[in-house]
């Protein structure tokens, strides 16, 4: 049994995580605690820095999800010259974003969750990556990588490259879609419709196959967040920020993003170099966030519960049947993988109606103006959830203060009490089975946070799993990756 | 004008008496690397990125300010010759934030274009510590002195061809800095007249028009040129002949 503290000394870039099981007098546990830690400094480095180049400098913050930086930084960028761009830049912006979140949801999906889902949470963790996949179910790989080439290929089409594309500028973009790749996608729309379809149907014996974990992977009330259009539909870019409660009642009233530090609070804790932020409202409100007060989650399950409808066809039928099945408001994080699947659907089906919209490549698609105002928040439903973008700036354009909110720092304080959750339900006293470190690091999968994006590709994340006693000494420190 | 001969890399070249080497060398397709000649401009010969050997001298020569003489044999690439471009690219990195993936002048950026030519994959020295401001007083143009590497094209365009003199040099040593009249922010400048010509021979991102985002900067390089070829044509014609 280690005595010793171990601090790891690896301090990569991204994707680094370690996790602290906390254990009673009698061995059962009694917390757990995320921990990421690397540190990035973008708020500080990009500061002196003019506005114009914020979004492709923030697009640098992921290699994942660089488009939702660089239209987030456009967005903000749009505030502070006091323009609205024109109406096709919109559009082209809307697409773009439809294709950055199909290409990382289809990365989430079938590289880096379907291995577990598919294989077996207890199966040979040698085996139970996206090569095992392959293997072992080379149909369902197959379609996952085809419906994230075609994201990607969206993204192309616009920004003349799949990754850091730096084409949406304060204004609007600097280019129109490419009209030989927009006839390629439109070739390519009817196999990808079968592929997602395919997928959904697929899904359901997923869910069926897994009732432990659908019971036990962070199920419990809290808010969710999102961006909400004004009648209710599926929202990813535009609209109002909406805050719903555990029984899908609106928690205060629908805000624009430059109002977000009127609800949202961060906190910096000395372990982890993720903030929390909370719900500045509902901290003394425990009935409505349980233990950890003021506790919301983004990103796909959010946005599904705060929607009415998607607004197409296929996802609108998927929608019904996930209700049907889990309730008008799903709490469990299992369900971030159905929602998932859902948005993946209707991704695909507005930007097949993109593709054929004639007014995709007519009129101008910048406005230019000259500093206008001293301060601008962006606001985009990354693949993750909510992104802010909160600039500040001065009579020269440059940078005085720099606050970028990520979607997985939202969630902070929900993957705290998932894995939690999950550690009370599978783990017994310090001998910690492969299979439950595994379950515990699946709970923060399904979060799908930013930090695993570098890193996790290949199925496993690095891992620090750390077993403590009541009083803080280790009693069992499990190493992966 | 007599014609003189030379060798360039074993190939024999003849050009007018006066010439200098690299304008030489250009008139046969070799293209002599270099960051503060600019045709159009008269001859600096700051940057060292153009320095040729030549048969019987043991020191470097620079290509845009040695005229050839007869006889001369001139190598352009010598593996000394490359690894002291590699040196010199390496510290003109060092001294500023040169960060191609979010900059302005990337894809169509002269320093850019030479470290990938010469095969710099890495800078060896520590960049400064210091963190300069940007001046973006101008109305229309911007000036980032992290992407400066002071070749002096800017100053010499708008003195020599726009007559402004409002860019100059100020400081010694590792303080030089380009500055704006006798040290006011760029828009405060009584004497620049908006022309623009810095932005269009500035090798790098340090000039560019404000508002100009990542790897938007593409500025036109025909200009200083086409100016000055017209008027030096406007002047052979009044000489008298």
């Amino acid at each position: 049994m280690p005595q010793s503290i171990l601090i790891d000394p690896v301090t990569r870039i991204e994707g680094h995580a370690k996790i602290t099981v906390r254990l009673d007098d009698d061995g059962a546990v009694q917390d757990a605690r995320f921990h990421v830690t690397e540190f990035r400094g973008f708020e500080a480095f990009c500061r002196g820095r003019p506005v114009h180049e914020m979004p492709a400098l923030t697009a640098r913050t992921c290699g994942i999800c660089p488009v939702s930086h660089v239209l987030t930084g456009a967005k903000a960028g749009d505030a502070i010259l006091a323009v609205e761009p024109p109406p096709t830049a919109r559009r082209l912006r809307r697409m773009m974003n439809l294709g950055q979140i199909l290409q990382s949801h289809a990365l989430s999906f079938f590289h880096l969750s379907a291995p577990d889902l598919l294989l077996g949470f207890d199966s040979d963790p040698a085996k139970r990556n996206v090569f095992g996949l392959i293997a072992a179910e080379p149909e369902i790989a197959r379609r996952g990588i085809r419906m994230r080439r075609f994201g990607q290929e969206v993204i192309a089409a616009l920004g003349g490259r799949k990754i850091h594309p730096a084409w949406a500028v304060p204004g609007g973009v600097r280019g129109g879609i490419d009209p030989e790749m927009r006839e390629k996608l439109r070739a390519e729309f009817p196999t990808i419709m079968d592929d997602v379809r395919w997928a959904w149907d697929r899904y359901g014996e997923l869910v069926a196959a897994h009732p432990l974990e659908v019971a036990s992977f962070g199920v419990f009330p809290s808010l969710y967040l999102g961006l909400v259009s004004p009648d209710g539909t599926w929202e990813h870019h535009e609209g109002l920020l909406r805050f719903i409660d555990a029984n899908g009642e609106r928690y205060g009233e629908d805000f624009p993003a430059e109002r977000y530090d009127e609800f949202i609070g961060e906190v910096a804790d000395a372990d982890t170099y993720l903030k929390s932020p909370y719900h500045i409202g509902a901290q003394g409100d425990a009935a409505v966030t349980g233990e950890a007060p003021g506790t919301y989650r983004v990103g796909p399950l959010a946005r599904i519960n705060l929607t009415e409808r998607m607004g197409t066809p296929l996802a609108d039928a998927a929608l019904k049947a996930f209700r049907d099945a889990f309730g008008r408001i799903a709490h469990g994080s299992f369900h971030y993988h159905g929602a998932r699947l859902i948005e993946i659907m209707t991704c695909a089906e507005q930007i097949g109606a993109l593709l054929d919209d004639p007014e995709l490549d007519t009129g101008s698609l910048r406005a230019t103006a000259g500093i206008n105002r001293s301060r601008g928040v962006g606001v985009s439903e990354a693949p993750r959830g909510t992104l802010f973008h909160d600039y500040r700036v001065d009579s020269q354009g440059l940078m005085t203060g720099v606050k970028m909110i990520i979607a997985t720092g939202h969630n902070n304080l929900a993957m705290n009490r998932t894995i939690a959750q999950i550690a009370k339900a599978f783990v017994k006293g310090p001998d910690v089975a492969e299979g439950a470190l595994n379950r515990i690091e699946a709970g923060i999968r399904a979060y799908d946070p930013c930090l695993s994006c570098s890193t996790h590709a290949v199925g496993q994340m690095p891992l620090v799993l750390r077993v403590e006693s009541a009083d803080g000494e280790l009693l069992r420190e499990v190493v992966r990756g | 004008m007599a014609k003189v001969t030379i060798s360039i890399d074993g190939v024999e070249v003849k050009a007018e008496q006066g010439t200098t080497v690299m304008a030489a060398a250009a008139s046969v397709g070799v293209k002599i690397p270099g960051l503060c000649q600019y045709d159009g401009l008269s001859t600096h010969g700051a940057c060292r990125l153009c320095m040729v050997q030549l048969n019987g001298t043991p020191k470097p020569k620079p290509a845009c300010a040695t005229p050839i003489t007869e006889g001369m044999e001139v190598h352009t690439t010598t593996p000394r010759l490359q690894e002291h471009r590699k040196v010199l690219l390496e510290m003109l990195f060092a001294e500023g934030q040169h960060v191609c993936a979010v900059c302005v002048a990337s894809g169509a950026c002269e320093l850019q274009t030479l470290a990938a030519d010469v095969g710099v994959d890495h800078v060896s020295f520590n960049p400064p510590a210091t963190r300069q401001t940007l001046d973006l007083s101008h109305p229309y143009l911007g000036y980032d002195p992290t992407r400066c590497i002071l070749c002096t094209r800017c100053v010499r365009a708008c003195g020599e061809v726009e007559g402004a003199f409002t860019w100059g040099l100020a400081g010694r040593g590792r303080e030089v800095h380009l500055i704006t009249d006798l040290g006011t922010p760029w828009g405060e400048s009584t004497t620049c007249t908006g022309c623009g010509k810095c932005i269009s021979v500035c090798p790098t991102g340090a000039m560019f028009s404000r508002g100009t985002s990542v790897a938007e900067r593409r500025p036109r390089r025909d200009l200083v040129p086409t100016l000055t070829a017209r008027r030096d044509l406007e002047a052979a014609r009044k000489e008298p002949s």
